[in-house]
């Protein structure tokens, strides 16, 4: 019983983890279409901010997190507004802009704390393991999961019940009309952007004191978002939810019963598999024609 | 746009013409290259600067020139300088040929030092044949190897395991847990494993291998907790240590009960991990920073001294270090007008030199090392703490897995 409670919170330690990468790169992509490869140089550049507040301020992770939310966000921003904003409904130039852009984030961030591999203290609070069920568990990763679900309850709020998300849902099915009646898409794609870039810091400060910091830790997880992103459906915050889950318990299921090789090429051949025959994803927003 | 597009095929294909033209030695004679003109050695240093591996290399690379710039400063070899000709590889295979080739053949370099990975050794290893020139490989390795042109300073699986394996056994228990990453160096160290394992009756219980750079252990802690193994013989290398060393300490598995024992955790892997994530877990090798000789209390100020207060020594740089002494003795018994790269070879058999790990030698037979193996278990300010060392030097035998090749002075032998 111990042992299925805590493969059970292993899949779900996994799935948080996806869920916190990919959550930003959905709402980018479902809202303004654009295809972030820099989603990953986010994720690094939350978790160098991280170390940077603990090795030079001395901040422990927790009272960290707000200040990167906000650092990656601004630069989110500022990216959108010198150089996305002028690339939309061009989907191929924004796939070779962001990529670019991610690129020269790793050169830049190799060349300002170089090369070596960082680490980041977990918090000392959480630094212990818990007993869930007869299971034991870190009580840091049950924070990360916990976080992340509060994240995503977050955005679904503001996506669902708020003006502003109203807004985003009438940009996300028609752009025109929407403008027409007085929507600034501008300014909405331009906040989503920043939002999606602020998660995607958070994502990489909290993964931190887990894996190692380096200048190329983000290029794993941007396939691993994509993955999740693509399974869920591109418009549905609830499908990139629900892929995470999966994805995430099949892996760590998978890893168990075989190794992390297999699991690794098995959780991508279903995906392949999936995408086959649901090419719009698992969930998808039921749209008039 | 097309117009730019032909330009630029027409600017690559010259540009490949002139890099074709500028090796017109590919076809000049090995025996007519005089090596030590002018009252200079010029020896190529080839550890990569850039890219992956980089974090690590640079610190080899350090050792190396500080080791030049030792022998130099009291007057070099026999009145004759030693030059280094350094080239970054950028960790990339390919480059390192490359790299090797233009040391070889356009700098006439009499030896080269350097490479971490098997991958770019693999890739030199070539040159260093077809140009009879000769390579000094510093790192630990998977053995399994027997080239005439390549001087072995780093431990092969004999050496770091005959005393580790044994001692885990009877300090720790008989069930054992491989995880390694997946590539072949972790395979080699483990084939050796079990075979030592079965001799000491004790049982593999898994053996299991993740990809080159994974980050997510926590299905392979989770089997840990219900395996509950008494060994984790861990060959992951790169960043996966990092992430295994620190999710293993957030599952709150306990290092006094179920250790990892490990062949590549340094002090430099110490410092990228943190000493909270290391403390309590072994690691067997040939040096370790907290030595205690006159020769690496020397070795790790003058390196301080050189590099930075805040550097650390470790065992690939400590052989970077002596081999580069081992070198220069060979070097030292020749005449000026003798010195080639084969010559310097068959001098540095037998070659003994007093290491900071201590007093090393040059088996005649494989070209790999006498090395003096320690066991270490790492402490929370990120040193380690030696628990045993072995009261003799130790013989290499890089096909200490195969009992039934023996590499010797002609070559590899079936027996």
């Amino acid at each position: 019983m111990d042992f299925v409670v805590s493969q059970l919170l292993t899949g779900l330690s996994l799935s948080s983890i996806l869920l916190l990468v990919a959550l930003g790169l959905a709402i980018i992509y479902g809202v303004t279409g654009v295809i972030n490869l820099a989603h990953g140089e986010f994720v690094m550049l939350g978790a160098y901010c991280a170390w940077l507040l603990q090795t030079q301020l001395g901040w422990g992770l927790l009272p960290s997190l707000i200040p990167i939310f906000v650092a990656v966000a601004l630069l989110g921003l500022a990216i959108e507004y010198l150089v996305i904003r002028h690339l939309y409904d061009r989907p191929l130039d924004t796939i070779l802009a962001t990529w670019g852009l991610g690129v020269m984030a790793q050169q830049i961030v190799r060349l300002l704390a170089g090369g070596e591999l960082r680490y980041v203290q977990m918090p000392g609070a959480l630094s212990e393991s818990v007993n869930i069920l007869g299971a034991t568990d870190s009580a840091y990763r049950l924070f990360v999961l916990a976080f992340a679900l509060g994240l995503f309850a977050l955005t679904w709020y503001v996506y669902r019940h708020t003006s502003i998300g109203l807004q985003l849902r009438a940009i996300t099915q028609n752009r025109q009309i929407a403008s027409s009646f007085g929507i600034n898409a501008g300014r909405a794609y331009r906040l989503t952007f920043a939002y999606g870039a602020g998660i995607a810091g958070l994502a990489g400060a909290l993964i931190s004191p887990l894996k190692s910091v380096s200048p190329e830790m983000g290029t794993g997880y941007v396939v691993d978002a994509f993955m999740v992103v693509v399974v869920g459906g591109v418009q549905s915050l609830f499908g990139t939810v629900v892929s995470s889950g999966l994805l995430g318990e099949l892996t760590g299921a998978l890893a168990y019963l075989s190794n992390d090789t297999i699991a690794k090429a098995l959780v991508l051949a279903a995906v392949v598999v999936i995408i086959r025959f649901r090419p719009q994803g698992l969930f998808t927003p039921r749209l008039r024609a | 746009m097309k117009n730019d597009r032909r330009t630029f095929i027409k600017h690559a294909a010259a540009a490949g013409a002139f890099t074709a033209a500028g090796f017109p030695h590919i076809w000049s004679k090995n025996a007519s290259l005089a090596y030590a003109q002018s009252g200079q050695i010029k020896v190529g240093v080839l550890f990569s600067l850039t890219g992956t591996t980089a974090i690590i290399e640079e610190s080899l690379n350090k050792a190396t020139i500080m080791a030049i710039e030792e022998i130099n400063a009291v007057g070099g070899v026999n009145g004759m300088k030693i030059v280094p000709v350094v080239e970054d590889p950028a960790s990339d295979p390919a480059t390192f040929a490359e790299k090797a080739r233009k040391l070889v053949l356009s700098d006439k370099c009499v030896s080269v030092f350097g490479s971490y990975t098997s991958a770019s050794r693999k890739a030199v290893l070539p040159v260093f044949e077809r140009q009879a020139n000769l390579f000094f490989y510093p790192t630990l390795y998977e053995g399994r190897e027997c080239s005439k042109n390549v001087i072995y300073t780093g431990a092969v699986p004999n050496q770091q395991q005959d005393d580790f394996v044994p001692w885990l056994v009877e300090k720790f228990g008989k069930r054992w847990y491989m995880i390694g990453s997946n590539y072949i160096y972790p395979k080699e160290e483990n084939n050796y494993c079990k075979k030592l394992l079965k001799s000491l009756g004790a049982e593999v219980i898994a053996e299991e291998y993740v990809p080159l750079g994974h980050s997510e252990f926590s299905s392979v802690i989770n089997k840990f907790r219900s395996e509950k193994p008494n060994v984790i013989f861990s060959t992951v290398v790169g960043d996966s240590v990092v992430a295994l060393h620190r999710q293993y300490r957030a599952a709150g598995l306990d290092p006094a009960t179920m250790p990892m024992a490990s062949l590549t955790t340094s002090e430099n892997e110490v410092a990228a991990m943190g000493g909270d994530a290391a403390a309590g877990h072994f690691t067997s090798a040939p040096y370790f920073m907290v030595h205690e000789s006159p020769e690496n209390r020397r070795f790790v100020e003058a390196y301080r001294k050189r590099w930075g207060a805040d550097k650390v020594t470790h065992f690939v740089s400590e052989s970077s270090y002596f081999q580069v002494y081992l070198f220069k003795q060979a070097v030292a018994k020749l005449k000026a007008g003798d010195i080639n790269p084969l010559a310097i070879r068959e001098a540095l058999k037998g070659e003994q030199f007093q290491a900071p790990q201590g007093l090393v030698k040059v088996e005649p037979e494989n070209l790999h090392c006498w090395l003096h193996p320690k066991i270490g278990q790492c402490q929370s300010d990120g040193q380690f703490k030696i628990l045993k060392q072995s009261a003799n030097w130790l013989e290499p035998n890089p096909y200490s897995a195969y009992p039934n090749q023996k590499c010797t002075a002609e070559g590899l032998k079936e027996i």
